[in-house]
């Protein structure tokens, strides 16, 4: 996915608003073991300045960022990656 | 894989969001179960804020028939209701807030003979007493600690409220504290003592809060420790209690080993309207 990296899961937000982008998220990482990484497909605006910030608040890692070019997102996340 | 619906996600976002719940706890809270005794002051309050919070099965205990005097603050009933039995009138309520809760009603009054069938029909994992007399109080406790279910204890009058949480092990009982019925008749029922109708909303609310911790493991219980609110002086204060290793229930060599019938109070033997 994103800058190549391997993903192991992958959730797509650009079709829910605040707070469901959040909830998406979040839901999706429960899924996953700690250091393992999420793609996250998100839209321009409330949800890229949100949920990275909501996703640090909560301890996970954001690896990258990258912009389509149809203005969405790619976000690449590891889960807990801040607490390791 | 979450097993919740994007319906789901949707009704319990701010659940979700919070840290301390997730999609995992919103889970434990749908698989949760609940019995509320007593569809009154705190029952209301409490009741609906579970159903609210998706607690998945929700027991409602309640012999008593909706009076107009109840709806000054019993708020889970309506007008219309009055007359309809209380634990009726209360699973429509729920149904209508969430469709997710599997509501279980127990048209009777608890007594040592029926209690721990009623806690046994669906293995209920956390036990609120709402009730508004002292005979069900002890008898909650005492079939509470004999099989070994956490519960939350309150009571209000006027403008006074208190509650307490009982878990198994992990410290007092209700009996810890008040070891004996009071004599008959020297203390007043919400009946002849007036009752602020918010009352039950602050301490079934907190009886509800306390149920939803328990549920999801989070946070510090009310174990230990009594709290008492009131509402004139808007005081709070939170005392705390040891548990006592002579409780006649609870502790090291109990002298209460079955449960037992306390008279009611004349008062409160009221027949179904």
């Amino acid at each position: 996915m994103a800058d190549g990296m391997k993903t192991d899961a992958n959730v797509d937000i650009t079709d829910v608003v605040c707070p469901m982008t959040f909830v998406k998220v979040k839901v999706a990482l429960e899924d996953l073991n700690d250091g393992q990484v999420l793609g996250v497909h998100l839209n321009d605006g409330e949800p890229i300045q949100n949920v990275p910030r909501s996703l640090k608040d909560e301890g996970h890692k954001v690896l990258s960022v990258r912009k389509a070019a149809d203005d969405t997102y790619d976000l690449i996340v590891q889960k807990n990656g801040l607490a390791q | 894989m979450s097993s919740l619906t994007n319906e789901q996600l949707e009704r319990y976002s701010r659940h979700i969001i919070l840290k301390q719940v997730g999609g995992k706890g919103q889970e434990k809270l749908l698989n949760g179960k609940v019995l509320v005794i007593g569809t009154g002051g705190l029952g209301s309050p409490a009741a609906m804020y579970l159903a609210a919070a998706g607690v998945g099965t929700i027991g409602l205990v309640d012999y008593d028939v909706v009076d107009l005097s109840n709806l000054q603050r019993q708020i889970i009933h309506k007008t219309s209701s009055v007359g309809k039995n209380k634990v009726d009138s209360g699973r429509a309520t729920i149904e209508a807030l969430n469709p997710d809760v599997k509501v279980h009603t127990y048209q009777e009054l608890v007594r040592a003979d029926n209690i721990l069938d009623i806690i046994r029909d669906q293995d209920y994992d956390f036990l609120i007493d709402a009730t508004d007399n002292f005979p069900a109080k002890f008898l909650i406790n005492d079939a509470c600690v004999m099989a070994k279910k956490p519960f939350s204890h309150a009571g209000i009058i006027r403008f006074q409220g208190q509650t307490m949480t009982y878990v198994p092990g992990q410290g007092p009982c209700y009996r810890c504290v008040f070891p004996e019925m009071p004599p008959k008749d020297a203390v007043p029922t919400c009946r002849e003592a007036g009752i602020i109708g918010v009352m039950g909303g602050v301490i079934g609310t907190l009886q509800a809060t306390e149920a939803i911790k328990y549920i999801l493991g989070i946070g510090d219980l009310l174990t230990g420790y009594l709290l008492t609110y009131d509402a004139l002086t808007m005081q709070f204060r939170k005392i705390k209690i040891p548990r006592n290793p002579n409780c006649p229930v609870c502790g090291d060599h109990p002298t209460v080993t079955k449960l037992v019938d306390y008279e009611q109070p004349a008062c409160d033997l009221r027949k179904k309207g």
